[in-house]
């Protein structure tokens, strides 16, 4: 029974017995309405302690609901209207922003850009992971390592951006480096060549999010029980099928979520591009278009804009469900 | 000096609370009271609290019972658009560009019959005016053309001003044969300085209505035309390898000393940017202004506008006093001559920036307004294309198909153009 767990009553002041009977009160509360009429506390009772758990949500779903879903709705209904984000008056134009955008090639071509960041994503991954499985194991320095890998992905975007301006400008660091290493038939305009351009952004990408995607895949694979390498070990397993047969399958919900999110997040590069090159030279994403639209046009075109956004959402949405149903949440098991 | 203009802010204010009568909407403040509290916004984030603070100064001697204090925004438009959805956006403010004119009197007061203003001041008639009735007041006008470094032209042997794009380029080649400077800078990266040569809209034809043209025609980018002949200018500067050699990594700032110390030649900006120039240059005489290179009946010309205009928060609650401001800020603050521009005045001085221009005679030309109704068809036009005249975009691809980045020529960007604007303009004249 929950109330013989609770802390003995003593001796104390009014608000703090007031605060126990309240504990206690919600764990006879919670229990009685599962099994119902066995404690029967009086009803005033009762009511107010089924309303404690919702008085905790109240904050977070109160700042959810301000921030988060009263906007998305208002940003649905500017999809149906051709309002330019200032006008006091909008006509409400029904269907017509989603027949544009589905109407013609030209909305969806910035999509091919995603597929460069979707590609990178999975060297990006398989960095992070190459490096949270070797640091995991007791290597020299190892925590000065994790440091510098995760880095990157503590410094603001903006300055990331403005960083690697300067390293892919003509006779930048890279050019610099390169020529050093006797390498200067590689170098090439990094961000004015168009076949190179997005190769370049989605290797700033990569830099700046490895270092996320380690620590979710190093705090995996170090939950993992130490004892069974040691079992491993003795089964006669080197490294390699230690990684293969223990961390990867251990660590796979992870791996999935990293997955769900690189899907999503190169749906949506937004920041790297934009501080960049603003989209121009064909690295203009579905995000930067959206803001073109919503921001740069003039007059602007919000409702268009909300309806590409509307549309964005939805695809991120449709992604994750079918992700879902193929790769199914599956509970480790590893005894 | 002083006291007439002061008698003649009074008889305009007196002006508006009559004109604020016949309406019925008597809201001018306390009986028209130069009196109170007003905010000012400006984007003069460098200046607010030296050249800004002389002028408070200069302002509240004269009307003491007003105090004035500024709001300097660094990301203006976009700010102030966003606290436009409030009514806390000042008193005085710098009306937004991407205020749409039919929305101007949701927002801001009227300033009075725009053919009254005229008789004062440039730039009202075609400019944030709506239904006859004037908005905003230009803080400083500009005109357009291209800035260069005469010694790097000089060392180049070019002495005359070129008056066709084709001498132009010439010049431009003999630059890069001659010096190591970038004959033309597009600023490509910042974007924005490329939509400086839309402002040579009028430049070409010399037409106060070339602007209004745009919506009676179905290929703006037909041989001849001026966006034919703006845009084909930067085409073959480009493809002619006289820009940058990687324009995604310019950078505005450091443009200005590249053009001072001579390692740029020249940039197309408006005459706005001939003092920053000046500025960072190690000799400001080495800064020249020459017109776009195209001549009409061998006279060159230059399209004048409004910078930035001065408006009133129609939600303001010390009109009369902001109204002051707003007077005072145009006919006595000096601040266009200061900053090397054209007197919103049509009495005001000419500054020094703009003496090369005089010498070369060249002409003004201050584009007309829209018929009214029409004020937004151009612009209604250019979204539904989704082309942004005014956008740096539409530029950029110039620049990339030149540059054979894209794989477009320039006939394939043009044919394109041509073919969105004419059905865009279906859509939108159609309706």
């Amino acid at each position: 029974m929950g109330i013989t767990t609770g802390p003995p009553a003593g001796p104390a002041s009014g608000v703090r017995q007031a605060l126990r009977r309240g504990r206690a009160g919600s764990r006879v509360g919670t229990r009685a309405a599962r099994t119902a009429p066995r404690v029967g506390p009086d009803g005033r009772r009762r009511r107010r302690v089924e309303l404690t758990p919702y008085l905790f949500l109240l904050v977070p779903v109160g700042l959810l609901v301000t921030f988060t879903y009263v906007p998305v709705m208002n940003m649905v209904g500017y999809s149906f209207t051709d309002w330019n984000g200032i006008s006091k008056d909008r006509d409400v134009v029904g269907l017509a922003n989603y027949a544009r955008i589905f109407g013609g090639p030209e909305y969806f071509e910035v999509f091919f850009v995603s597929l460069y960041y979707f590609a990178a994503s999975f060297v990006q991954m398989g960095l992070a992971l190459y490096f949270a499985t070797v640091l995991s194991f007791s290597t020299r320095f190892r925590n000065l390592f994790k440091g510098i890998l995760f880095f990157p992905y503590l410094i603001n975007g903006v300055a990331i951006g403005f960083t690697f301006l300067y390293f892919f400008r003509p006779g930048g660091t890279l050019d610099t480096t390169l020529a050093a290493l006797g390498l200067e038939a590689l170098t090439t305009q990094w961000l004015g060549n168009p076949d190179v351009i997005n190769v370049s952004l989605a290797g700033t990408s990569v830099w700046r999010y490895t270092g996320l995607n380690f620590v979710l895949f190093l705090g995996a694979i170090q939950s993992i029980n130490p004892h069974l390498y040691e079992a491993a070990e003795l089964d006669g397993a080197n490294r390699w099928d230690q990684f293969r047969w223990i961390i990867l399958p251990s660590i796979k919900p992870v791996v999935t979520l990293s997955f769900i999110l690189a899907v999503s997040g190169s749906l949506a590069v937004f920041e790297i591009p934009y501080v960049m090159t603003g989209g121009a030279n064909g690295s203009e994403t579905f995000v930067i278009q959206t803001i073109g639209l919503a921001f740069e046009m003039r007059p602007r075109r919000v409702g268009l804009a909300s309806a590409m956004a509307v549309v964005l959402l939805l695809f991120v949405l449709l992604i994750t469900w079918i992700q879902r149903k193929v790769v199914p949440d599956e509970k480790v098991n590893l005894t | 000096m002083r006291k007439r203009t002061v008698a003649l802010a009074a008889a305009a204010t007196t002006l508006l609370a009559a004109c604020g009568g016949d309406d019925g909407g008597q809201q001018a403040g306390a009986d028209g009271e130069i009196a109170g509290d007003i905010t000012v916004l400006t984007n003069r984030t460098d200046i607010v609290d030296t050249v800004f603070a002389d002028y408070k100064a200069a302002f509240e001697e004269e009307h003491p019972d007003v105090t004035v204090t500024f709001e300097a925004i660094t990301d203006y438009e976009g700010e102030v658009t966003t606290r436009m959805s409030t009514a806390d956006y000042g008193d005085v403010l710098l009306i937004p560009n991407t205020i749409a004119p039919a929305d101007l009197p949701d927002f801001f007061e009227p300033l009075g019959p725009v053919d009254e203003l005229a008789e004062t001041y440039r730039f009202v008639r075609g400019e944030q005016a709506y239904d006859g009735q004037s908005y905003g007041i230009a803080i400083t006008g500009n005109v357009q053309g291209i800035v260069y470094n005469k010694t790097v032209w000089e060392e180049a042997g070019v002495t005359e001003i070129p008056t066709s794009p084709d001498e132009f380029l010439d010049a431009l080649g003999a630059i890069a044969d001659a010096t190591d400077a970038v004959p033309l800078y597009t600023n490509y990266a910042d974007g924005w300085p490329l939509t400086q040569w839309e402002g040579h809209r009028g430049t070409i034809s010399a037409d106060p209505e070339a602007a209004n043209l745009l919506a009676e025609t179905d290929s703006p980018w037909a041989e001849g035309e001026e966006h034919f002949v703006i845009d084909s200018l930067l085409f073959d500067a480009v493809a002619a390898g006289l820009t940058e050699p990687d324009p995604i990594t310019t950078n505005w700032e450091e443009s200005k000393g590249m053009l001072g110390r001579g390692e740029v030649a020249s940039m197309v900006l408006g005459s706005w940017a001939i003092t920053q120039m000046r500025d960072a240059a190690d000799d400001p005489d080495d800064i020249g202004y020459m017109p776009f290179p195209h001549q009409v009946d061998g006279t060159f010309h230059s399209t004048a506008g409004g910078d930035y205009k001065n408006g009133i928060n129609v939600n303001s609650d010390n009109k009369a006093a902001a109204r002051a401001w707003l007077d005072w800020f145009a006919d006595e603050s000096g601040y266009a001559t200061d900053q090397g521009g054209l007197s919103p005045r049509l009495d005001g001085p000419t500054p020094d920036t703009l003496a090369d221009f005089e010498e070369l005679g060249v002409e003004y030309v201050e584009l007309a307004p829209a018929e009214p109704g029409a004020e937004s068809l151009v612009n209604d036009i250019d979204a539904e294309a989704e082309i942004g005249l005014w956008n740096p975009d539409y530029r950029q691809r110039i620049v990339d198909a030149a540059r054979g980045a894209s794989g477009e020529t320039k006939e394939q960007v043009f044919d394109d153009l041509n073919a969105r604007w004419a059905e865009a303009r279906a859509a939108v004249v159609g309706t």
